[in-house]
């Protein structure tokens, strides 16, 4: 499998020399040291390892680093800007949407490409849209009440 | 690189080395060597609380240490004021990092930003048996409120001089002292009173604590102190850790449990790039710079492993246990709360039955069954080891710090003084993570090939490899009086063990027995251990009962009861469900359950939309009533006992493992069903906050209803009984 050289990532172009047939996942986690995005499960089914690509939400365990190309990876660790959280950041931390946080990261961007697109999600849309992501702990109705709240959030902003 | 619970400590304070490592038991003066100045408070109690409890560990497996007892806590008040706590619990989710420090915050009279907490760090903190059993909140937080009450103590003592006053004329608040007839403004603060001190000061369990009742801190809705690191992607779990020159191990596993080895070529592995085969006798593994090649490696090596050993599958797994006990088994623990007679051993269970029937105007028996399921903690075992200079330190997601240590320091044959375990915050544990299986590969790989290892198992690895909650056999024959008096119980748990065992409800003729059978899974402890499954037996039987001489399940429930805090919370759930309304018809059926486990007392009313042609279920909505004794945190109880009635519903409703021929045969989340986002219900909490009652650890308990209520609405609205857990596995059969 070729190398690939280069990534396109949280808004800027970052070199790297691996090889090709590598999981997304283990080159952000393992090379560029993003490791806000976790390994929960390496199949596609729990979520833990969701970024965006091209805004829209991808597992990275089940995406090659030679798919990628030059699409526009987007990982939980640029949603804060200049010290100030993401409203949907904000929302986990009010609704305490989280207990062992390793779901967390998953969720938000999930749940951040949600907003993207929705700006006011039903709660069958976030169902719908959130429906890859495992919670183990299980705060799901907590991670339900977080979109919300981050949704009316953005409205207002 | 630097640990989460090693970042408290300021290399800045007396220019010491954050990342020194102290030895367990430590000198005065090796405290500030790793400290700086500042004060240190040791709370010493009584070897016997220190050492109590034990829960179910991995007995056997190492991990036995030799422990300073005495020592349970320590705490630290440094020049800049910072309150430094130690203590060997780890955090995996309970959100004890927040609860602690509100009872040092509480007693200290300081701002909970003020506190740092350093856990499970072996080198750094007192010793401790393990994060198990709800123990943390009964056993640690009240430790911590006397060391801190204690601690406040030493800084009066210290600002009574500063003032040239008596004690008695002074006041702390928000981290300060002042006079309390005097201007605040002239307040000294913690950091004044401790500067450029070197002093230890011992204390025993004689400080007054503050009641529940006065509670500003403790008993209030702190939220997650950490909780920032979680939503930007900050913290670092084991999985996350890197050091210099660290390589990614993977090692090769059997092809069934019990296989060994019989040859093993590893040549091409070798051959490939980049890749250092290490092995050593059957344990065989291999290291590369990425993780993809160290599996490519591991998956180069030619095994030859013998045939599988015979035994049950899945199918076949209840009679292997009624046919396989290995002992009689006791009864239950002790009793708790309501009343009935005391529980007795196997040889009385084999008379009581037919004479304690003998007053019955209707008897009932029927059997009950538990799969084996999987904790599924959303990270799974991983470690980074780091062999160097013969001392060994390892970050792993563990329950058992110490115990870890012992298992490494056994397997590597080492002396455990040149072990260090710290556990980052983990991603969960339920019971599950007792052992050190990823911490002990790791580490044997880090010192075959003198690089640091991280190494982490996979999803697979994880169901397969790990460790099981027990699957069981429960029979129950009762008797019942047409006016709903229970007349006899007797109660037979085969595998899964006593926890829960015992009935709360008021019977003269009661016999409750434990049988250990042989088991072909490994299994080990699981959020509140057998009492999920002795609990929906023990309720779903109730139903039955009441469904016999047709009186409403609540209602036969409380006849029966005379505990006081089980039936409050019974009614309480009652209430804020609307128990007794008339159900909406069509598919719906609302059912009740409840019980008492480690001193949480516990009730669930659910409501279900069961569909017998599609055989879908959905639990609409469930109300849990709770009471621990004093609430230490209320929005994060609220938070557990969700999660638990989540985790809950997946054993009710589906999850199951399943093995034949020595191996599991659904180890992917995509064959093993846990709760996703549909099917979660509209989930209310009732919170009953007795604040007389000491505080009982909650992350358990609340898990123990849920399973029973929902059975039991499905029976209200289909008239089909199930007694298997999980209930739905395949949907609903009618």
């Amino acid at each position: 499998m070729p190398k690939v050289k280069e990534l396109y990532v949280n808004g800027k172009t970052v070199p790297v020399d691996v090889d090709g047939e590598r999981s997304l996942l283990s080159v952000l986690r393992d090379d560029l040291d993003l490791t806000g995005t976790k390994y929960g499960c390496g199949e596609g089914q729990c979520g833990a390892c969701t970024v965006l690509l091209d805004g829209n939400p991808i597992r990275s365990c089940r995406t090659t680093a030679g798919e990628v190309g030059k699409h526009k990876i987007t990982t939980i660790e640029s949603l804060e800007k200049d010290g100030q959280l993401h409203p949907l950041q904000e929302a986990f931390l009010k609704m305490d949407a989280m207990q062992c946080g390793y779901c967390t990261s998953g969720m938000i961007m999930s749940g951040f490409a949600l907003l993207q697109k929705s700006r006011d999600p039903s709660e069958a849309e976030i169902i719908r849209s959130m429906s890859g992501n495992i919670c183990r702990c299980g705060v799901y109705q907590r991670i339900m009440a977080a979109i919300k709240d981050g949704a009316k959030a953005l409205q207002t902003k | 690189m630097n640990s989460n619970d090693t970042q408290v400590l300021d290399p800045e304070l007396c220019g010491m080395d954050p990342l020194a490592p102290a030895p367990l038991e430590v000198t005065r003066r090796d405290f500030f060597k790793t400290l700086g100045c500042g004060v240190m408070v040791l709370f010493v109690v009584p070897a016997a609380i220190a050492q109590e409890g034990g829960g179910r560990g991995r007995g056997g497996r190492g991990g036995g240490a030799a422990a300073p007892a005495e020592i349970s806590a320590w705490i630290h008040i440094g020049e800049d004021g910072t309150v430094t706590v130690f203590t060997g619990k780890a955090e995996v989710g309970q959100n004890i990092r927040t609860s602690l420090s509100q009872a040092v915050a509480e007693e200290l009279r300081a701002p909970i930003s003020a506190i740092k907490m350093v856990m499970a760090d072996t080198d750094l903190v007192p010793y401790d048996m393990g994060t198990f059993g709800s123990m943390t909140t009964p056993q640690m937080a009240s430790q911590l409120h006397r060391v801190a009450a204690a601690a406040r103590g030493v800084l009066l003592d210290m600002a009574a001089e500063y003032f040239k006053v008596d004690k008695s004329a002074l006041t702390v608040a928000d981290g300060k002292i002042f006079q309390t007839n005097a201007n605040r403004n002239q307040a000294v603060s913690f950091g004044q009173l401790t500067k450029g001190q070197k002093f230890t000061k011992t204390v025993d369990n004689s400080a007054r604590v503050t009641p529940a009742s006065e509670w500003k801190i403790a008993g209030t809705s702190v939220p997650k102190v950490d909780g920032r690191d979680f939503v930007t992607g900050k913290h670092k779990y084991s999985s996350d850790m890197k050091l210099p020159g660290m390589v990614f191990g993977k090692v090769l596993r059997g092809t069934s449990w019990g296989a060994k080895m019989i040859s093993a070529d590893t040549k091409m592995a070798e051959a490939m790039e980049g890749v250092k085969v290490v092995r050593d006798g059957s344990f065989v593994g291999a290291v590369a710079s990425d993780s993809l090649q160290a599996e490519y490696a591991v998956n180069a090596i030619n095994a030859k492993w013998s045939d599988p050993v015979e035994g049950p599958t899945d199918k076949t797994i209840f009679e292997y246990l009624k046919n396989n006990v290995t002992g009689g088994g006791g009864g239950g623990g002790g009793r708790r709360g309501g009343g009935g007679a005391p529980v007795a051993g196997a040889a009385a269970a084999q008379n009581a039955a037919p004479a304690a029937a003998a007053g019955a105007d209707q008897t009932l028996k029927q059997t009950y069954t538990v799969a084996y399921i999987a904790h599924t903690p959303l990270e799974p075992r991983a470690a980074l080891a780091d062999w160097k200079e013969d001392k060994l330190t390892v970050w792993t997601g563990t329950q058992r710090p110490f115990g870890v240590r012992g298992e490494l320091a056994q397997a590597l044959g080492i002396p455990e003084e040149r072990v260090r375990v710290i556990v980052p915050d983990t991603g969960s544990g339920y019971g599950g993570k007792h052992t050190g299986e990823a911490a002990v590969e790791a580490a044997r790989l880090s010192r075959a090939v003198g690089k640091p290892v991280k190494l982490v198992w996979t999803r697979e690895e994880e169901f397969t490899w790990a460790f099981f909650r027990p699957a069981a056999v429960i029979d129950i024959s009762s008797g019942v009086r047409n006016d709903g008096t229970i007349t006899s119980w007797e109660f037979t748990n085969y595998n899964s063990g006593s926890p829960g065992i015992n009935s709360p409800y008021r019977v003269p003729n009661q016999v409750a027995v434990s049988r250990s059978t042989r088991t072909p899974l490994a299994q080990t402890s699981y959020r509140c251990l057998a009492a999920t499954g002795n609990n929906f037996a023990r309720e779903v039987h109730m139903d039955e009962l009441a469904r016999l001489v047709k009186m409403d399940p609540l209602e036969f429930r409380l006849k029966n009861l005379a505990d006081v805090r089980l039936r409050a919370v019974f009614e309480a759930a009652a209430k804020a469900f609307g128990w007794g309304a008339v159900k909406p018809s069509g598919g719906r059926g609302f059912g009740i359950a409840g019980g008492t486990e480690k001193n949480g007392y516990v009730a669930t009313c659910a409501e279900v939309l069961a569909d017998t042609v599609t055989g879908t279920v959905k639990v609409v909505r469930a109300v849990t009533a709770f009471d621990c004794g004093a609430v230490v945190n209320p929005n994060h109880l609220k938070n557990q006992i969700e999660g638990a009635m989540v985790m809950g519903l997946g054993g009710a409703l589906f999850e199951e493992i399943q093995f034949e021929k020595a191996m599991i045969t659904n180890p992917h989340l995509a064959d093993y069903r846990v709760p996703h986002f549909a099917d979660i219900p509209k989930i209310e909490i009732v919170l009953l906050d007795n604040k007389d009652i000491p505080s009982a650890g909650a992350g358990e308990s609340p898990i123990i209803a849920i399973a029973p209520a929902v059975g039991n609405a499905i029976f209200d609205a289909t008239n089909i009984r199930l007694r298997s857990m999980p209930m739905i596995p395949d949907g609903l059969k009618a």
